[in-house]
């Protein structure tokens, strides 16, 4: 099945994409995909348990199956209103 | 009003945008760029969305704030985009029937605002950039 991948900020920056299309198994779930892409790119994070995700706009935790056609977003920490 | 938007917005079109119900109190935050963090003197803040999410996330907030009680209505508005020294980067109006239950409202909205919403500032300085607390990940 097919995904889109976003990237955002600190992300965006360390992979140089900001969206990608990700071929993955059937039935993979968000770990799936995570370790798919850290594996491809190392930069990413050094840690890809940590790694925030959003499926469809909704926060996702790793274990949320995934379904062709979904938009997964790779968070970084937000980081928007004021300090 | 919820919006996430690279266009300068007064705070006073943010005010008029919450309802005309009767309320006692209407509290509003201004979130602005500063010159100094710590000892950086910053140059600019490049501010970027994951756009529709953000304001879906807004939107949850707005209605989670609006369960408080006395509170009626309460507007958001995030700049994107390129800011300098001085720009105002979020204004939250929030109308309530009195002033302490506004005054934590609007609070609270500008706390979650920080833990939820899809929005990532980075800070330029003269000798560096950073994209704030999304360094250590």
């Amino acid at each position: 099945m097919k995904v889109t991948g976003r990237f955002f900020a600190l992300y965006r920056e360390r992979i140089g994409k900001s969206v990608m299309e990700i071929d993955i198994e059937d039935s993979s779930n968000v770990e799936d995909l995570v370790n798919l892409v850290v594996n491809t790119y190392p930069s990413l994070s050094s840690d890809a348990s940590k790694i925030v995700v959003a499926v469809n706009r909704v926060y996702a935790e790793h274990d949320c199956v995934l379904s062709d056609g979904d938009e997964v977003a790779f968070i970084p920490p937000v980081s928007g209103g004021c300090l | 009003m919820i919006r996430v938007t690279e266009e300068y917005v007064a705070v006073q079109e943010v005010i008029n945008s919450l309802s005309r119900e009767v309320h006692g109190a209407v509290v509003t935050f201004l979130g602005t760029v500063r010159l100094w963090t710590g000892d950086r003197k910053v140059l600019y803040l490049d501010y970027e969305a994951y756009p529709q999410m953000a304001e879906e996330q807004l939107r949850l907030i707005v209605n989670e704030g609006k369960l408080r009680p006395e509170v009626e209505d309460i507007a958001i508005y995030h700049r994107i985009g390129r800011l300098t020294i001085g720009d105002v980067s979020l204004i939250v109006a929030v109308a309530s029937k009195h002033r302490r239950e506004g005054f934590e409202a609007c609070l609270a909205v500008v706390e979650r605002i920080k833990e939820i919403v899809p929005i990532w500032k980075k800070e330029v300085w003269g000798q560096g950039e950073v994209w704030v607390r999304s360094e250590g990940v």
